[in-house]
């Protein structure tokens, strides 16, 4: 077979890359390149999608037909046809509603069949809820393993050691069952060579955990590196990537997230959760047939699965739903809505039920102030909202300068030695500077938190003027040398952060990117937001202050500003909207901030789209080469189906099948000589007047089955598509009736037709291929692949970049 | 009419015990977590108190119910004279806070167990497999990199694919043949040829 198949004239979709299994003339083994438990013999009646459930014909020949296992399943790497799922899933439907009349039997099974849904989403929910429960437990408790060790009992962290002991007000940290490592190993937690060892151990460990991370994800499961959401938007879209979502990579990632987070590295959790709650999702389909079978209503649970994700990721429910809507999902029925919603409040109240950082809440990085804010403040916000949309493009366009990097040159062939390298200069650069040595979630709750008096942080010591406090409200007050020292370590940390997190996105590790992009865009706010205040608190008697912020006010709350600045930042880079907004929303648990948390939304996305059209994702999927058709950008020149669709002026003609004239030996001959994926049938070469289109996979399981079970199928028998096949002579060998896998409706647009309306229903119908008559004939044919490659070549790229069917 | 009904039923059937059985397994597992034991150690009540004239900053612990989770039967001794102690407690703020001790220490357990447990399995698919193995020339160890061994390795499959597979152990092996070959497959998609996840 060719080796570079995709990169010839190739006239219609070429199959799975070049080394997959063999499928021409070897007999398929398929099982193996599934994560599916093995095809068993039984399978529900509903193959041929061209209108009734079985066929329509009453012959003895035709009943012994039964659908075989492998017909109208698909190979690794290839799109799905979801025309053709969704009609066998409406025969499905109708066949159990016609039969429910008959018996209670019946009847309790179409009940059944419709709640099977309902008890999906709740087995996702409860599932992908317990998952993150365990992983936020597991990295909390390893994050603190780094520094030191609980002797009341192993398992607990920092915070959960020192819950029983008494704490002084200003050393909260301290207590006597937690013991850092210097004071384990030297007895005594003082000096510079306790502080050597202290930064030796916590570089030791975060190598040890990124080493483990990345061996065991190169060992198991390859799958399970990056963040996910790229590849699972290609799913969504139509693209099957067996093992993707298996048990495996759900192992896997869960375990080995929790080890990369806990290193220390520059990434977060909430893109790789929306993977393992996709592998749930993906594992739990197979226990209903309903779902099992029939890739386009998998998808739709997967949607439901995605949102359930990041509804645990955030402790966001609705912002859950509308990321899967807006960011994820390829088609999003309104039926799903309500189950997706019902998934990410059952995955939201398992793990509050869990309760992994007491309290009950489900963030570690809940805002719980309600204080006012002035409209003159929108110009900062807004400030804020252009500083996230200028570091979103850069991000994006350094991130995918290295990430192409790593693809092509030699930098790609030392995985691990690449991950050990960022590790360490992550651990080195981390551990001085106390706000990049706590995690960055702790780093973004504490620059979230207001400061009121019962606070003793470094970022809240400002000069406290006794005889002014009533109660908790603290007015503006004058930085003290707690704040200034915070201010420039929070900067060395904004610096840091920037760059590496873009060699950290990539890697051959879990990590997302919500965290990381919320910190710097934490950092930057409260900089701004004490800037702000300091400002207001010297010059209270300026035009622009005297207003609303005079002396003795409560005003400016910083811990606002980081808020909008982490919104404005993650909206930079992954060019969320409407998502962003609820997430932020919903972890302040208030409606009041709303509106600066739009405007920073709105003006970081318009400054980030102005630089570069893409997100982050997107951008991903672009370097990747998945065969994803944009659903939001238009199609806006003039060709038309006759410049895009195979074969060119040059080209050998289309490759058809006769209805009625060929024997198994020619058919057999045409699969192995090409590597389409379908192949027209048409009434006679002469004519070319379309019957239908049948699938390469379908043809090849019928002509081997055939060949083994029914008598009288040799080489020389004739293959016959239509339902009253011609009479042959007696001493010919008996016809094998192929009807059942042919696809009758297949769909045709003209040669004349403008390709913004071929995009256009690509699009909405998520068609595969498209035949294109002329004067009614059959003249070529349009696959997926070639309408993603007129896209790119329209758009002055590289069209050879698509990689994939 | 439909042969098939009865066996498609039987199936159906089948398939919708096993959530049902799935159900109730994970209600088991997730119901003992759940309904914390609220053992004396779990529960606290903390009230933190801020400087208050010349009194420094402290933090009380103290285990107590809900309904007496406030200044007056926390915070003891009381720092400040009898007139003075409505002013101190407002400043006070105290909090109730439960956990659940047996949750963390059981999930931080399964974690570490599953960790060994694949390092285990690591360690021995990567040292003691090929030993216990027929040398065979064709097979190959877990971190492969190079393609062109891709059709020996599966000409090399033991069992032939129509063939059933009797014992358990032949099935368990024919099993992780399988796994090992779609892990080394997708190896090769991510690291080597960089067509994924790059």
């Amino acid at each position: 077979m060719d080796q570079k198949g995709y990169r010839r004239e190739s006239f219609q979709s070429t199959t799975s890359d070049e080394d997959m299994l063999e499928v021409a003339g070897a007999s398929m083994d398929f099982s193996m390149a599934d994560d599916d438990p093995p095809l068993d013999r039984e399978m529900g009646g509903f193959s041929s999608y061209n209108g009734g459930g079985m066929n329509s014909t009453s012959t003895m020949m035709d009943f012994l037909e039964e659908p075989l296992p492998g017909v109208g399943t698909y190979e690794d790497f290839n799109t799905i046809d979801w025309v053709r799922e969704k009609s066998r899933d409406r025969d499905r439907h109708r066949e159990i509603t016609n039969r429910s009349k008959e018996s209670t039997w019946a009847l309790l099974h179409s009940v059944s069949d419709a709640f099977s849904g309902w008890l999906l989403m709740l087995l996702i929910g409860l599932l992908a809820g317990s998952l993150a429960g365990l992983i936020d437990i597991s990295a909390h408790w390893m994050t603190d393993l780094k520094e030191g060790v609980c002797l009341a009992g192993f398992w607990f962290n920092h915070e959960h050691c020192c819950w029983k002991s008494n704490t002084t007000f200003t050393d909260r940290d301290k207590c006597p069952e937690w013991k850092s490592w210097s004071q384990l190993i030297l007895g005594h937690g003082e000096g510079a060579f306790a502080y050597i060892l202290n930064y030796f151990m916590y570089v030791i460990w975060a190598l040890m955990f990124s080493l483990l991370a990345v061996l065991l994800v190169k060992g198991f499961a390859p799958y399970a590196c990056g963040s996910g959401i790229p590849e699972i938007k290609t799913i969504l879209s139509g693209f099957i990537i067996r093992g993707y979502l298996g048990k495996w990579t759900l192992v896997i990632k869960t375990v080995t997230l929790v080890l990369a987070v806990s290193s220390g590295l520059s990434l977060g959790k909430e893109g790789p959760l929306v993977h393992v709650a996709c592998c749930c999702g993906n594992i739990l389909c197979h226990l209903f047939t309903k779902y099992r079978k029939n890739e386009a209503k998998r998808r739709e649970v997967l949607s439901a699965a995605a949102a359930a994700g990041v509804s645990v990721a955030f402790g966001a429910p609705i912002g859950g739903v509308l990321f899967s809507l807006e960011e994820v999902s390829y088609y999003f029925p309104l039926k799903t809505l309500w189950r997706s919603f019902f998934a990410a409040l059952v995955a939201a109240f398992t793990l509050r039920s869990i309760n992994p950082f007491g309290n009950s809440r489900l963030v570690l990085f809940y805002v719980e102030f309600h204080m006012p804010w002035h409209l003159l403040e929108l110009v900062p916000f807004i400030l804020l909202g252009i500083f996230g949309g200028l570091w979103g493009a850069f991000f994006i366009r350094s991130n995918i300068a290295w990430c192409r990097r790593r693809k092509t040159t030699r930098l790609g062939k030392y995985p691990v030695l690449e991950v050990f390298v960022v590790t360490a200069i992550t651990a080195i650069l981390a551990f001085p500077n106390e706000y990049t040595r706590m995690s960055t979630s702790e780093l973004i709750s504490e620059l979230f938190n207001d400061c009121g008096i019962l606070d003793s942080s470094k970022l809240c010591e400002y000069v406290n003027d006794f005889n002014s406090t009533k109660g908790d409200d603290l007015p503006d007050r004058a930085a003290g040398p707690g704040v200034y020292t915070a201010m420039w370590q929070l900067a060395l940390a904004l610096v840091m952060k920037v760059f590496i997190t873009i060699f950290t996105f990539g890697m051959k590790v879990p990590s997302g990117l919500f965290i990381p992009s919320m910190a710097v865009g934490a950092i930057a706010g409260r900089l701004l937001g004490v800037a702000v205040e300091q400002l207001a608190f010297y010059h209270h008697d300026w035009a622009i202050f005297s207003g609303w912020c005079s002396q003795g006010a409560d005003c400016i709350t910083p811990g606002l500003y980081a808020m909008v600045g982490a919104a404005a930042c993650l909206g930079g880079v992954t060019r969320m909207t409407v998502s962003l907004v609820v997430i932020m929303f919903e972890l302040t648990g208030g409606l009041e901030y709303i509106v600066p948390l739009m405007a920073a939304a709105m003006t970081s996305k318009w400054v980030a789209d102005a630089i570069g059209r893409e997100g982050i994702y997107d951008a991903h999927i672009r370097l990747n080469g998945y065969p994803f058709l944009e659903a939001k950008e238009e199609f806006s020149h003039k060709t038309r189906a006759m410049d895009v669709m195979r074969p060119r002026k040059n080209d050998p003609p289309l490759t058809v099948i006769t209805q009625d004239s060929m024997t198994v030996e020619d058919v057999e001959t045409i699969v192995s000589s090409t590597t389409y994926s379908g192949y027209p049938v048409v009434v006679s070469r002469a004519s070319q007047r379309l019957v239908g289109f049948v699938l390469r996979r379908d043809l090849i399981i019928s002509i081997e089955n055939a060949r083994k079970k029914q008598d009288g199928i040799v080489s020389t028998s004739v293959i016959c598509f239509t339902d009253y096949c011609p009479p042959l002579p007696p001493s010919s060998p008996s016809v094998l009736k192929l009807r059942s896998i042919l696809d009758l409706s297949p769909f045709t647009v003209t040669d004349e037709t403008p390709m913004e309306i071929v995009v256009d229903i690509f699009r909405k119908l998520g068609l595969r291929q498209c035949l294109v008559t002329h004067n009614g004939k059959l003249l070529g044919i349009i696959t997926k692949k070639d309408v993603l490659k007129h896209i790119a070549q329209m758009a002055n790229q590289d069209p050879n970049s698509i990689l994939f069917n | 009419l439909f042969p098939q009904a009865p066996r498609m039923f039987a199936q159906n059937s089948r398939n919708s015990a096993s959530p049902v059985l799935l159900l109730v397994l994970l209600g088991c597992v997730l119901c003992p977590p759940a309904q914390a034991s609220k053992s004396s150690e779990d529960i606290r009540c903390k009230c933190i108190c801020p400087p208050y004239r010349n009194i420094s900053g402290h933090i009380y612990n103290k285990n107590v119910s809900q309904k007496d989770c406030n200044c007056l039967h926390v915070v003891e001794p009381m720092p400040v004279p009898g007139n003075d102690v409505e002013a101190y407690c407002l400043l006070c703020e105290c909090k109730y806070e439960e956990r659940s001790t047996t949750t963390i220490k059981v999930i931080i357990i399964i974690y570490l167990s599953v960790v060994g447990a694949l390092l285990l399995y690591m360690a021995f698919l990567v040292l003691v497999d090929p030993l216990i193995r027929k040398p065979d020339p064709y097979t190959q160890p877990l971190h492969n990199e190079e393609d062109s061994e891709d059709t020996r390795s599966l000409a090399a499959v033991p069992v032939p694919a129509g063939a059933r597979a009797n014992t358990v152990l032949e099935r368990v092996e024919g099993a992780q043949q399988r796994w090992k070959r779609q892990v080394q497959e997708q190896r090769k998609t991510v690291f080597d040829r960089h067509k994924m996840l790059s």
